[in-house]
């Protein structure tokens, strides 16, 4: 079957639905969504559906990137606009159907925005809301409109215009175009794909590969798996046409065995692709072959790691080598090869699709193009983003991400996952790009965004960070191995209270050591945490050692709970729920924590009633208070 | 003629000295070459460069960062440092990082000089204490990098692991407390022994070496080779033997006593007394590997309680100790009466060159017969007759370091990993520089992991095999008719011969599908050069000369003869086989395969040695016990061999043995044969004496004599000198082997040129027929020895005796890995007992199961010649209707079972293809 007649065929079928006389209700059911429950959802639907004998057409989608309002359900009515509809729970949906379907009562209260020309009383159009109005969507286009098990549904969205534009076009004409694009590599380390896939055609040798890195590990990041879940095939479109402008007629998709959505989406894609002609041998009728095989990864931090990714595709265990030769000379089995990361790909396809002067209004100076996030932390709209790169980390921040959770202040932002580094308020202005990011001392990385809050202790974040790199180390070299777990030993005795004079020399000391030394990128950048949290929040570590003081009141070890004498109102509340009996006191006396005994848990500060406030937590410092139970008021 | 490849010279500047190298070599080899050190913990020779522990960081303009010199290919231009300042400086922080996981108090301890052997110190963890108390200390690595860099203290919290030491190999000890990550026994594992036991488990700092699943070593494949423990550059592997004696006074380089390979081996020497023997990495065949044999295998034998330190006579039945003096006049008082055809001799690939010339003089010139063979006859002759018959001269053609650049490589009837385990890694080596590999062998051996084709033949069907073969080759176009035309004869005759081959009949033969058979003719054909190794699977059959002939049909029909990486290539089972046969220890020949029958070489020989002697050809060692029979042969010398369990038909060869009037017998240990014996004379050890070994591909290397021998044991050429002298004969005053080997180049065109000066700095190959002639690597480069390549044609002869009702499974005998010949060495040795303690014989489950037998059980295996009982292991490695047993346990030994049946032209009997049954045994 031609191309021509398969994409008219899919527009047909896409106008069709369209223009369906029956509602269409489309459910957010990527993997965050059924975290928060929409498949419930789904089923509470069907069911109401059925008991009101109403028809509907029900299609899942990926995930819009709203992640703070899941689970989320689009309803468009013929005739009228789609309404998304957020934090649903099963009854509320049944009740939606209800109401809109059968009553048109669209529930303004309910719902999130409209998308579509028409408007609807009471209702934002979605794409004004604070947390979507600075987004550019090109590579998350498609991502909870499209039927990401329908290539019929990209298909009818430009899907694989790309594609045949490129097999029309000679192999250099395609890398100059992405050259042009300014398009950097989204896997973190920012290389121009341009360049790389040119090293990759130029190195000599019949036999080349293509990999797709979808080994997402970063923890907080969900960019790759979003994407993959909620539109693969413009991830295997990018593949495809990279594997004709590099000169590979074999391709492997490193996917994380954690992702079974995504991988099943994936194989399912490939399936359809076959069935079409666009994989396989003679592609569209071009003459040009290239096959695909999956490999999913068993959840090591490290494969994500070019080199070590190759070598787990191998079958040995997944450990890094040192570059020179680089894969575009010699990587798996050998063989000129060049890997990417998800998002590359899928920009690469837009790219080729828009032109690159089109992709190019997008962006910085030197960072082109648009990037996905995962924001999470303490942000008020946690979610997927894409934006323009050069965009500000205040407007990221304070704009879509809505500010801080609960009022609370900002105190840092992580970015770039445990690689990365945390900038403190000063920086929120800076933009995010590759070079701002880099002389921050952070990196872009894959995307994570990690925000903290004013209630972080930045010594005690820095420990998580290195306790993951620790962990994920792979063990070949020293420096990483060993040095990871030197300084997270250090973070660890400050924490406790045991921190020393030097202790933070000494660290700096080892993380430069580290930085220098390791043998890839991961030991390379494990001690980027340290040196940002000393660089930005070096007070911090200066209480913790000097003052045995945890100014965010979060290191057990350094914090103590007293009850206020003049606040407490001998209710026994605390005393009952002290899980280690430390509390004495009776009624109507004023309760004593016993020091010794305190384990620090915290529950005595969450029972006492707030009209008392009697608990007070302290950091550095203690408080005067009766050694033994006194009658209220005497003390004083 | 060996192809060598022009590489380009590059220049570059390592520490502002202008360096001049190969492309393609890394900046530290360029460096080290150059004289300028770098300090290393995981870089080796044998390994390819993986940077991992950081030490050889270096700073090269235009690059970024700090590189590995080791990675770092060096290129032109490029001007690299290697020690400034900042890289002391990380390396001394990253050095710092290694200790803090490592013991480190005999690294920086400032007493380190003057450490006693027990200092005394404080510390609850496993670890070493005084710096003299690791096994390691003045051969670790870490210490030599510590001094380079200076380091004295170690500012780091130690986290030690304190993780259990584990004692599950019988050799050697694995105490991960002092690992260091540098990964290199996992490398070796994996590259160049190809076998992975081992891999990095865990991650983090809980990284360390390990088996899968935490399994023991042997269960997850180990074959105990112990290059993990020579490469390792700590105390982490150590063996336990002499692990507590400290350093070695000194060390000796000597060849290896078991197989054929010849590798060159370091004994290690303190007092009189080997501690362990460490396999020699330059210069020397085996490129610093061993097998489990020769790396832990040696020691233990040498020093065993048991071995005879007294000569022993027979008094009233009963061997009992004697003087010397005593036994040599006793021997030489015996002899006398037995010269002439009375007598024979049988010498033994086990001995030196020197020591199986002086065999064949005495028997020749004092016993005055021809009746002189070796234990060659049961393994090495049919390749003797064939290829002398095919290319005029009978031994591996190319040398054992081609096989690793052949393109293509046929093994037939050698599971040479288990025999010649060190010619495996040139196999292995070979399919991994892409190489093609086809294995025919009837058993699933270890090397069919790596082939690309297996042919499991029919046991004996090998002549129909590779004439099916060679018909493809032929039909197909895929001859090369040049080299045939140009230097072979008789292809016509052969030609025709081909005709009786076609597939079906040889897939019918054979049970190889014949589409499997064409596919491995086009893969031999078509990849050249393509390289034929075989073993005693070819040779030790009734047709075993014709089977040698079908290989030389093969080579010569591909033209794979004369070029490197090519050839016929007959692995030779003991160390010095080919020497033996070379030294003319053979009943038709003497030294150089000069016949006996020809006149001007009789002539030659009666003027050297100033006696005359007889031109009739004697008895091979399989004839003799119908000699013994006959009353024709009544007194026998034997050397180093053990025929009781060697022979096949064993029963029949003893009997034949206690018929004799006398029999003298010359060994290290009182073996099977030796409890026969009139007189025991007690032979020194290869480590006790001087001499040479002429190994598989021609090579002559030296044994040297490294400790005092044994008791009052004596080389066996002091004990010929001797008994010969008193005999009255002239020709054997020597005092040193050296002067034997002078003799032997003297009378021996091939050896001409050898000589114990010349063996100290050249390796030799023969043919060496002069002092300036630098040995010959590779046979009939220009043309065959015998001028034309000869083309045999052959007939389908089936084995001698084949399966039928009564005796329905055929049984097939071969090597383990773990133990030699007839066990006399190895089973002295506790941990290979340990290993493999008894005989087993392989089923297929398909045979077991209606026989009631399961895996371990104790079974009787019956043939027409007698019994034994051996324990089951049901396995699909041997297939349906087939057995097989090794032959190292005089337990169950095989050979009481196996055929008599003689290969007409060589007489070498068919030990591998018998009829047998198997019975159920009750166990009590």
């Amino acid at each position: 079957m031609a191309f021509e007649e398969i994409h008219s065929r899919a527009i047909s079928e896409w106008e069709s639905l369209q223009s369906s006389s029956k509602p269409r209700i489309l459910v957010g059911a990527g993997t965050c969504g059924r975290a928060a429950g929409a498949l419930d959802v789904l089923e509470a639907i069907n069911r109401e559906l059925t008991q009101r004998k109403l028809e509907a057409i029900i299609t899942q989608v990926g995930c819009l990137g709203l992640c703070y309002a899941e689970p989320m359900i689009g309803i468009i009515k013929p005739g009228c606009p789609q309404i998304i509809y957020g934090n649903l729970t099963p009854k509320l949906a049944a009740q939606l159907v209800s109401d809109y379907l059968v009553n048109d009562n669209p529930q303004p209260d309910l719902a999130l925005g409209y998308i579509g020309d028409s408007k609807i009383n009471g209702i934002p159009n979605l794409f004004e809301l604070p947390a979507l109005k600075p987004q550019v969507r090109i590579i998350l286009r498609n991502c909870g409109f499209i039927d990401p098990e329908n290539i019929d549904h990209y298909i009818a969205n430009k899907g694989y215009s790309s594609l045949v534009k490129a097999l029309k076009m000679t192999p250099e004409a395609i890398i100059e175009e992405i050259k042009k694009s300014g398009l950097r590599g989204r896997g973190g380390a920012g290389f121009s794909t341009g360049q790389k896939w040119d090293f990759c055609r130029k190195a000599p040798g019949e036999e080349k590969y293509i990999i797709c890195n979808a080994d997402e590990g970063d923890p907080g990041a969900f960019m790759n798996r979003a994407l993959l879940e909620g539109d693969p095939h413009s991830v295997l479109e990018g593949i495809v046409i990279g594997a004709y402008a590099i000169g590979a007629s074999q391709g492997y998709i490193y996917c994380r065995a954690e992702y079974p959505l995504a991988l099943e989406r994936l194989r399912l894609a490939l399936h359809q692709m076959e069935e079409y002609g666009l994989i396989g041998d003679d592609i569209l009728g071009s003459g040009f072959n290239f096959h695909v095989k999956i490999k999913e990864g068993a959840g090591a931090f490290v494969c994500g790691e070019e080199t070590a990714l190759m070598a787990s595709i191998e079958g040995r265990r997944g450990m890094p080598r040192p570059r020179p030769p680089f894969p575009a000379i010699s990587g798996l089995w050998g063989k000129p090869t060049n890997i990417n990361n998800v998002e590359t790909w899928a920009s690469a396809a837009v790219i080729l699709q828009r032109t690159s002067e089109w992709y190019n209004q997008y962006g910085s100076e030197r960072s082109k193009g648009t990037k996905t996030f995962a924001l999470v932390g303490k942000v008020e709209r946690t979610g997927l983003i894409e934006v323009p790169l050069g965009i500000t980390l205040g407007e990221i921040i304070y704009g879509i991400g809505g500010g801080i959770l609960k009022g609370k202040g900002f105190k840092a932002v992580q970015t770039g996952g445990p690689s990365g580094g945390c900038l403190p308020s000063s920086m929120l202005d800076s933009p995010v790009d590759y070079e701002s990011l880099t002389a921050a001392g952070s990196i872009m990385g894959s995307g994570g965004m990690i925000v903290a809050d004013e209630d972080t202790c930045m010594v005690d974040l820095t420990k998580y960070f290195l306790s993951f790199t620790q962990a994920e180390s792979c063990g070949k070299c020293p420096p990483c191995r060993v040095g990871t777990r030197q300084m997270l030993g250090i973070l660890e005795r400050i924490t406790q209270g045991e921190g020393k004079p030097g202790d933070i020399e000494q660290l700096e000391r080892l993380a430069k050591t580290v930085k220098q030394s390791a043998l890839c990128g991961l030991g390379q950048t494990a001690p980027n945490p340290v040196l940002t949290t000393i660089r930005y929040f070096r007070d911090e570590y200066e209480a913790h050692i000097n003052e045995k003081r945890c100014p965010a009141l979060v290191c057990k070890d350094l914090v103590s709970f007293y009850i206020l004498p003049d606040k407490c109102q001998g209710c026994m509340i605390c005393l009952r729920n002290c899980p280690v009996e430390a509390i004495s006191g009776g009624k109507r006396l004023v309760h004593v924590i016993d020091q010794d005994k305190c384990v620090k848990c915290g529950t005595c500060l969450d029972v006492c009633p707030p009209r008392f406030a009697a608990v007070a937590k302290v950091s550095g410092k203690q408080i005067e208070v009766p050694q033994q139970p006194t009658h209220i008021g005497k003390s004083a | 003629m060996v192809i060598s490849q022009e590489t380009k010279i590059i220049n570059l500047a390592i520490d502002g000295q202008q360096v001049k190298t190969k492309e393609g070599t890394t900046v530290l080899k360029a460096a080290q070459d150059a004289g300028i050190y770098i300090p290393t913990l995981c870089s080796h020779p044998s390994l390819t460069p993986s940077g991992s522990c950081r030490m050889c960081m270096v700073e090269i303009e235009g690059m970024r960062g700090f590189p590995t010199a080791c990675t770092t290919p060096a290129s032109e231009g490029m001007v690299a440092k290697t020690n400034t300042p900042q890289l002391q400086e990380l390396r001394h922080d990253t050095l710092e990082l290694i200790l803090s996981e490592h013991p480190y108090a005999c690294l920086v301890c400032d007493r380190k000089e003057n450490c006693e052997s027990y200092h005394i110190t404080l510390r609850k963890q496993a670890e070493t204490t005084g710096c003299t108390m690791c096994p390691k200390n003045g051969r670790c690595e870490l210490q030599k990098v510590v001094d380079y860099i200076g380091l004295t203290e170690v500012r780091l919290t130690p986290s030690r692991r304190e993780v259990p030491i584990l004692r599950d190999s019988p050799f050697f000890d694995r105490d991960y407390n002092l690992c260091i990550l540098c990964g290199r026994c996992i490398q070796v594992c994996q590259e160049v022994r190809g076998i992975g036991a081992i891999a990095f488990t865990y991650r983090g700092s809980r990284t360390l070496p390990g088996t899968a699943f935490d399994k023991s070593l042997q269960d997850s494949g180990c074959q105990f080779c112990g290059a993990c423990v020579d490469i390792c550059p700590t105390a982490a592997l150590t063996e336990r033997s002499g692990r507590w004696r400290g350093l070695p006074e000194r060390s000796v380089i000597t060849t290896c006593p078991y197989c054929g390979v010849g590798c060159q081996l370091s004994l290690e020497i303190k007092g009189n007394r080997i501690l362990r023997t460490v396999p020699v990495l330059e210069n020397s065949v085996n490129s610093g590997q061993a097998c489990v044999k020769g790396r832990f295998g040696i020691a233990e034998f040498v020093h065993h309680p048991k071995r005879l330190t007294m000569p022993l006579i027979r008094k009233n039945g009963e061997l009992v100790e004697a003087s010397w003096e005593e036994a040599l006049d006793l021997v030489t008082g015996k002899l006398v009466s037995y010269k002439g055809d009375q007598f024979a001799f049988i010498a033994s690939g086990k001995c030196t060159n020197e020591e199986n010339y002086l065999a064949q003089k005495f028997t020749r010139t004092v016993m005055a017969t021809n009746n002189i063979d070796t234990s060659a006859r049961l393994c090495h002759a049919p390749t003797v007759a064939g290829l002398a018959q095919a290319f005029g001269s009978s031994a591996m053609t190319n040398s054992i370091n081609e096989i690793r650049m052949a393109a293509c490589i046929l093994v037939i009837g050698s599971n040479t990993s288990s025999t010649h385990p060190v010619i495996a890694l040139e196999i292995k080596r070979a399919v991994q520089n892409g190489g093609k590999l086809i294995v025919a062998d009837p058993q699933d051996i270890e090397l069919c992991r790596y082939a690309d084709i297996w042919l499991s033949h029919s046991p004996g069907s090998d002549v129909a095999l590779l004439m099916g073969m060679m018909r493809v080759i032929f039909d197909e176009g895929l001859a090369d008719l040049a080299f045939i035309k140009e230097q072979c004869e008789n292809f016509d005759a052969f030609k025709k011969s081909l005709k009786d081959f076609n597939l079906d009949f040889v897939e019918k033969v054979t049970c190889v599908p014949g589409a499997k058979i064409a596919k491995a003719a086009r893969l031999y054909a078509a990849y050249k050069p393509s390289s034929i190794i075989y073993g005693t699977g070819i040779t030790q059959h009734s047709h075993g000369t014709d089977n040698v002939l079908a290989l030389a049909n093969l080579a010569m029909l591909t033209g794979n003869i004369g070029r490197p990486s090519a050839g016929v290539n007959p692995l030779s089972g003991q160390n010095n086989v080919q020497g033996a046969c070379d030294m003319g220890a053979l009943p038709d020949v003497y030294s150089g395969y000069q016949r006996v029958d020809n006149p001007d070489i009789q002539r030659k020989f009666e003027i050297a040695w100033g006696c005359s002697l007889s031109n009739s050809p004697g008895l091979a060692v399989t004839e003799i016990h119908d000699a013994i029979y006959k009353g024709e042969v009544k007194a026998i010398y034997l050397m180093g061999g053990n025929p009781v369990l060697s022979e096949p038909d064993a029963k029949h060869a003893q009997e034949a043995l206690n018929k004799l009037e006398f029999l003298v017998v010359q060994d290290i240990f009182l073996s099977e044969t030796a409890q026969l014996a009139d007189v025991v004379l007690p032979a020194a050890s290869f480590a006790e004496k001087d001499g040479t070994f002429t190994n598989t591909e021609r090579c002559i290397q030296r044994v040297r004599k490294a400790i005092e021998p044994v008791g009052n044991s004596k080389p066996d050429w002091w004990i010929i000198c001797q008994i010969a002298r008193r005999l009255g004969n002239k020709g054997f005053d020597f005092e040193h082997p050296s002067q034997i080997m002078s003799e032997i180049a003297s009378l021996t065109p091939d050896y001409g040129g050898v000589s114990y000066q010349r063996l100290e700095e050249d390796v030799i190959q023969w043919p060496c027929p002069e002092n300036n002639h630098p040995g010959t690597p590779i046979l009939y480069v220009d043309k065959f020895a015998r001028g034309k390549g000869k083309f045999s044609p052959l007939i389908y002869k089936p084995p001698d005796e084949l399966p039928d009702k009564e005796y329905p499974l055929l049984l097939t005998t071969g090597n383990s890995l773990y133990h030699f010949h007839t066990g006399t060495m190895t089973r002295k040795v506790t941990g290979l007992n340990a290993i493999e303690p008894e005989g087993i014989i392989e089923i297929n489950p398909v045979d077991a199961h209606p026989l009631k037998i399961s895996d371990g059980s104790k079974v009787k295996v019956v043939s027409r010649r007698g019994e034994v009982i051996a324990r089951a292991k049901v396995t699909e490695k041997s297939p349906p209707k087939v057995v097989f047993m090794t032959f190292h346990f005089a337990e169950s030994a095989v050979n009481i079972l196996t055929n008599p049946a003689l290969d007409p032209l060589s007489k070498t009997p068919e030990l591998k293809v018998c009829a047998v049954r198997i019975e159920e045994v009750q166990e009590i």
